[in-house]
């Protein structure tokens, strides 16, 4: 049980992510909703990789005693969720500068009166 | 460096390339603006040549193997391990008829913004995102790897959502990338959570090992779901279409041709997913009625929402999903025949169909972007009312116009027509509704072209313009002499090209073979 509150959690960030995406009208606050959908995302990735009692994943680094691989943590979703992690920065960042740029075309932040493209 | 060595690394050369290529060019551009534009144009030339070249080997000798980082580039299982572990680039037919398609849109795009993008600022960055789309387009085209798929989808996106907002003192430009950067991120995040589920249940990122692990568990579907609504999301299919006319409307036009090499690149990695990961342990005929049903929803819901449309770029837009509609219905008969055997060499016939007109989409529907970017160049606006006469001043772009309205319209002899012909005799065996609304809109889609063409190119002189410049007049010709290539030879491009592209497309257990061994 205690071991799928992660789960739990992913789950719940997710949904707070997408809720904020859809239905958030100010330009900043679907960026935020972009964050906490990624960090959803990427806390399933680590906790995918997670051993009970595990260790670092590194051979000449064991601890003595310990000799078997298995209780390694898997190394592979923490390299996925460091390129993640890295992606998620710069898309932010465009996010962020994108908005800007609304921000002084339009004046507002609010996506009801950002819709020039409609008229 | 004999040829040899160039064939075996092609596909990694023909990534790195374009990569190293756009962090170069900023700093070129520092020196001398001229080398700046040749050096890009004879990067894109050498990387043209190196995809015909490898494109001439896959059609020949089948599959091509490359292993990032291994000592010898066929060996995808290293002696250690049971399962690949390095990242592999797997070139079949598919891929490298994909990488075609991005090559030459992205040859004739950087040709004509020479002179396009010649008063604006920040030169040198353009190209270098320009560059980078193209790197996100053909590592996903390219790439055997699922993480490395999601990777170079979040390079296009950032790349493209860039570009869109290049011409940032329009608010309506920073606002259609807007729109278009959280769309691809949603789409992406679904992309990596859904490999994230596949990776919790194989411990595998390889499409192909993944492939021959695969059970179809519930939670295979529910990564199947994701995988198809993020890709479905991207490639701008009805009912997540609405990022589509925004984003390319307002981007530059030599943008906009590559905006739609970028989404059959995300049609492509649909169709990989659909066939090849998921394949035989799939329900075909369900999977192919979901996408018959996407694809005939975007063909109607696309054309009726052109024809009112005032910005012609925005109307082209609009075509765009119209004509996305028939790639999805071409390749969604074909899925949906397969399980039927009496009738699966139609279902070949509706793949070929289906596949054929992704390549000849690119290039008509890039070429008219592109007459319409000539367009504005000139006028300074987008809106159909404003326009009128052009024909007299501007006879080339005209001509090249004609050209690319009546391929859409599946006039012969253009390229339009043999593809859509394919795809009508395919869906007649389904149902003839099928083909019937298929002709529908071919027909509504020629009328709403006539009339761009009226309202921008004939009437009377009211505009005293010039012709556009040369550089701008041959990147639209690139495109205009594949249309006219692929219209006279249609019989030779589907045996040739087509053909193994579908052929791979369906053959799964040759694509896990290739990695897999025996």
């Amino acid at each position: 049980m205690i071991y799928n509150i992660p789960f739990y959690t992913v789950v719940a960030l997710i949904l707070i992510g997408l809720y904020a995406m859809l239905f958030k009208r100010n330009l900043i606050k679907i960026a935020i909703g972009l964050t906490i959908l990624e960090s959803g995302v990427n806390l399933f990735l680590i906790t995918l990789g997670y051993r009970k009692e595990g260790v670092a994943p590194i051979y000449t680094n064991l601890p003595s005693g310990i000799d078997v691989p298995d209780k390694m943590v898997l190394p592979v979703p923490q390299a996925l969720t460091l390129t993640s992690i890295v992606i998620g920065v710069a898309v932010l960042a465009l996010v962020l500068s994108i908005t800007m740029m609304i921000y002084r075309h339009y004046g507002t932040l609010d996506s009801r009166k950002v819709r020039r493209l409609k008229e | 460096m004999n040829v040899d060595w160039l064939l075996e690394h092609s596909p990694a050369l023909i990534i790195v390339l374009p990569l190293l290529a756009a962090f170069l060019t900023p700093i070129i551009d520092k020196f001398s603006k001229k080398a700046r534009n040749a050096f890009v144009i004879a990067v894109l030339i050498i990387e043209e040549i190196l995809v015909i070249f490898l494109a001439h080997d896959v059609f020949t000798n089948g599959i091509h193997i490359y292993t990032m980082g291994a000592a010898n580039p066929t060996e995808t299982v290293p002696a250690q391990a049971a399962v690949p572990i390095r990242i592999v680039l797997e070139v079949d037919g598919m891929s490298i008829f994909m990488a075609l398609i991005s090559a030459t849109v992205s040859l004739a795009a950087a040709i004509y913004s020479l002179a396009y993008i010649e008063e604006e600022k920040g030169k040198g960055k353009f190209y270098t995102l320009l560059l980078l789309v193209l790197v996100g387009m053909l590592g996903m085209e390219l790439t055997g790897d699922m993480f490395n798929m999601f990777v170079f989808l979040e390079v296009l996106s950032i790349a493209c959502a860039a570009l869109i907002a290049y011409r940032s003192h329009f608010g309506d430009s920073v606002e259609g990338a807007f729109k278009f950067l959280i769309i691809s991120s949603i789409a992406a995040l679904f992309v990596l959570f859904a490999i994230a589920l596949l990776y919790a249940q194989y411990d595998l990122l390889n499409i192909a090992a993944l492939a021959s692990a695969i059970n179809y568990t519930h939670l295979d579907k529910i990564a199947l779901v994701l995988l198809i609504a993020a890709f479905a999301m991207k490639c701008g299919a009805v009912p997540m279409h609405f990022w589509t006319p925004d984003a390319y409307s307002v981007a530059p036009s030599s943008i906009t041709a590559m905006l739609v090499a970028a989404s059959q690149a995300s049609l492509y990695a649909l169709f990989r997913v659909c066939f090849t990961l998921y394949g035989v342990t799939l329900n075909l005929a369900t999977i192919g009625a979901v996408i018959i049903i996407f694809g005939l929803l975007s063909m109607f819901v696309g054309v009726t929402m052109a024809i009112p449309q005032k910005d012609i770029k925005r109307l082209m837009a609009y075509h765009a999903i119209s004509q996305t509609g028939y790639m999805l219905l071409g390749v969604g008969v074909g899925l949906y025949l397969l399980t039927k055997p009496e009738f699966s060499s139609y279902g070949i016939k509706a793949m070929e169909g289906g596949i054929f007109h992704i390549i000849n989409h690119a290039m008509y529907k890039g070429l008219l972007f592109l007459t319409a970017g000539a367009i504005y160049y000139r006028l300074k606006t987008r809106n159909l009312n404003e326009m009128g006469g052009l024909g007299h001043s501007m006879k080339y772009t005209s001509i090249f116009f004609i050209i690319g309205a009546l391929a859409i319209a599946g006039i012969p002899p253009f390229n339009g027509f043999a593809s859509k012909l394919l795809i009508y005799e395919a869906a007649y065996k389904v149902s003839p509704i099928l083909s019937i609304i298929a002709m529908l809109v071919s027909i509504l889609t020629l009328a709403s072209f006539v009339k761009v063409f009226h309202s921008a190119f004939m009437g009377p002189k009211i505009h005293d313009v010039e012709e556009v410049p040369k550089s701008m007049l041959a990147g639209m010709a690139v495109l205009t002499f594949v249309i006219i290539l692929f219209g006279l030879f249609p019989g030779w491009v589907v045996s040739n090209i087509v053909h193994p592209a579908a052929q791979a497309l369906a053959d799964q257990a040759a694509y896990i073979q290739a990695v897999l061994g025996g």
